[in-house]
């Protein structure tokens, strides 16, 4: 008997996935629970750190600069990428400037903007805007090279106006690549912007889960750490897939 | 619009080193309304002739007049439509503004038994379907002058005829000046009033006939291939280099 031919549709399989997690975590923390404390301990101290610590604020924090990182990135990628995308010139001019951006450590982007812009908020938006740059541009560059020229001229022949153009035209064949950058985006932008706090910032969940480091804190860290996850998740199902349906509507 | 003026002396293309003349002393006149086919092999510049009419290409040595026309239709080869518009907004698309309620673009539509697809996706529509829509795209912006590029290729005959008497009763109800390039003589013979035949390499004119063959007709018709018989009993000359095989495996 083959797989397929069990129908359990998509909800119960990640239904099913996430308890699955949930047990091996609870067996495991059976063994030492000083070491990984079980799934109740963490949502304890979730609940505690929700009510009477800063886990609401931090969260606060920490989503307002991944949300201002993440469009100031998309932004300056995007046209970078669209750019270098239509005209060679312009690509081969700046094409090793990606490659560079696409491999300076993160680490060290964070440090020299800490030490050229200053311990604020300025420099950690900054920092991790500029790590994820480069890897916008990539994509929509390769978004832009693939363009149609034939739906272009249509746009040419019916003189669209160009804000028109760009909407009917041009940008939806680059929503795929917008629809990528932003799933990898999200994914990389969250991961530095805890970097970024635990090294010059006094709130957020990096802040935080320093300072849980330092405590020896597990169950705290455990916390901090499935409260961002959940939050992240709820990002991707309630506003990117959706978004993503809409968009790509016409091809079902 | 008034007569419509093309005095093309040259128009190269430049392959690596060395130079493709696409066209080569292009000289005619069409009169405001006139229905005029362009019968030519593939590579005769065909295109590039309707290109430049278009006021896409200004790279050419000669004097197009008007230069740049106000409300030009086109019909592309394949449909062009985009893939994520509706039928409907596809043919709004070349209204300017886009209207908000029902207007010329569903009339047309319905017009041509596309009152049920207003808004199927151009993915769900069957050829012919896509290229009524083209057609209907075409004429919503009552356009003064019409180009059409092989509009009806790889359809089925009967669809193929369905499409022409559309475009013929349009035209004749709204007389927008037509330039309709194809290599099907027959087809020509059906639809102009006037008929130029081109050479390949470069693309000269060897003929300038006028057809005045009542209306209606058909390709099949037995006026059309009376037409047909003198015209190459004539000029038995006339059709060399044409892809008569092609027109072999369109006719089967």
């Amino acid at each position: 008997m083959s797989l397929a031919r069990f129908t359990v549709n998509d909800t119960s399989l990640r239904l099913i996935s996430a308890l699955l997690l949930l047990a091996i975590w609870q067996a495991a923390s059976l063994s030492d629970s000083a070491l990984l404390p079980g799934p109740a301990t963490v949502l304890r101290a979730a609940i505690d750190d929700a009510t009477e610590g800063y886990l609401l604020s931090d969260l606060g924090y920490t989503l307002a600069r991944v949300a201002a990182s993440f469009v100031l990135a998309m932004a300056a990628g995007s046209a970078i990428g669209m750019l270098m995308g239509r005209s060679r010139p312009v690509d081969g001019l700046f094409d090793l400037w990606l490659v560079l951006g696409l491999n300076v450590p993160a680490l060290v982007i964070i440090i020299l903007c800490y030490l050229w812009i200053g311990l604020n908020e300025t420099a950690a938006i900054a920092a991790v805007a500029l790590n994820k740059v480069a890897q916008t541009a990539v994509i929509l560059r390769e978004g832009a090279r693939s363009v149609d020229p034939q739906l272009l001229q249509v746009a040419d022949v019916l003189r669209l106006p160009w804000a028109r153009r760009m909407r009917r035209a041009y940008l939806p064949q680059l929503y795929p690549y917008f629809m990528a950058a932003t799933r990898t985006g999200l994914s990389l932008i969250w991961k530095i912007v805890l970097v970024v706090e635990l090294i010059g910032r006094s709130n957020g969940v990096g802040f935080r889960l320093g300072l849980y480091f330092q405590f020896f804190d597990i169950a705290n860290i455990l916390a901090y750490s499935a409260s961002f996850i959940a939050i992240v998740l709820a990002i991707e199902g309630l506003v990117i897939r959706p978004l993503e349906r809409r968009l790509t509507r016409w091809r079902t | 619009m008034s007569a419509l003026d093309i005095a093309i002396n040259r128009k190269v293309y430049r392959t690596g080193g060395g130079e493709n003349v696409a066209l080569a002393d292009l000289a005619f006149t069409v009169p405001q309304g006139q229905f005029l086919c362009i019968v030519g092999p593939s590579g005769c510049g065909k295109t590039t002739l309707l290109s430049i009419v278009a006021g896409l290409d200004r790279d050419y040595e000669g004097t197009v007049a008007p230069a740049r026309p106000e409300r030009i239709g086109f019909v592309f080869q394949t449909p062009r439509l985009m893939p994520w518009l509706t039928a409907r907004d596809n043919v709004r698309l070349a209204l300017d503004p886009p209207p908000r309620e029902e207007g010329r673009a569903e009339a047309l539509l319905r017009e041509m038994n596309l009152g049920g697809q207003l808004d199927s996706y151009p993915g769900h529509l069957s050829g012919g379907q896509q290229r009524r829509v083209a057609l209907a795209r075409a004429f919503v912006n009552e356009p003064e002058l019409l180009l059409l590029d092989e509009p009806f290729t790889s359809l089925d005959a009967p669809t193929a005829q369905r499409l022409r008497d559309s475009l013929v009763t349009l035209w004749q109800r709204e007389r927008p000046t037509v330039l309709f390039v194809t290599h099907d003589l027959r087809e020509a013979l059906s639809l102009g009033d006037r008929i130029l035949f081109l050479t390949a390499g470069p693309g000269r004119m060897v003929l300038d006939m006028p057809v005045d063959l009542p209306r209606p007709r058909s390709p099949d018709g037995s006026a059309v291939e009376a037409a047909r018989k003198r015209l190459l009993d004539l000029y038995p000359d006339l059709l060399r280099g044409l892809d008569t095989k092609k027109d072999a495996e369109d006719a089967a």
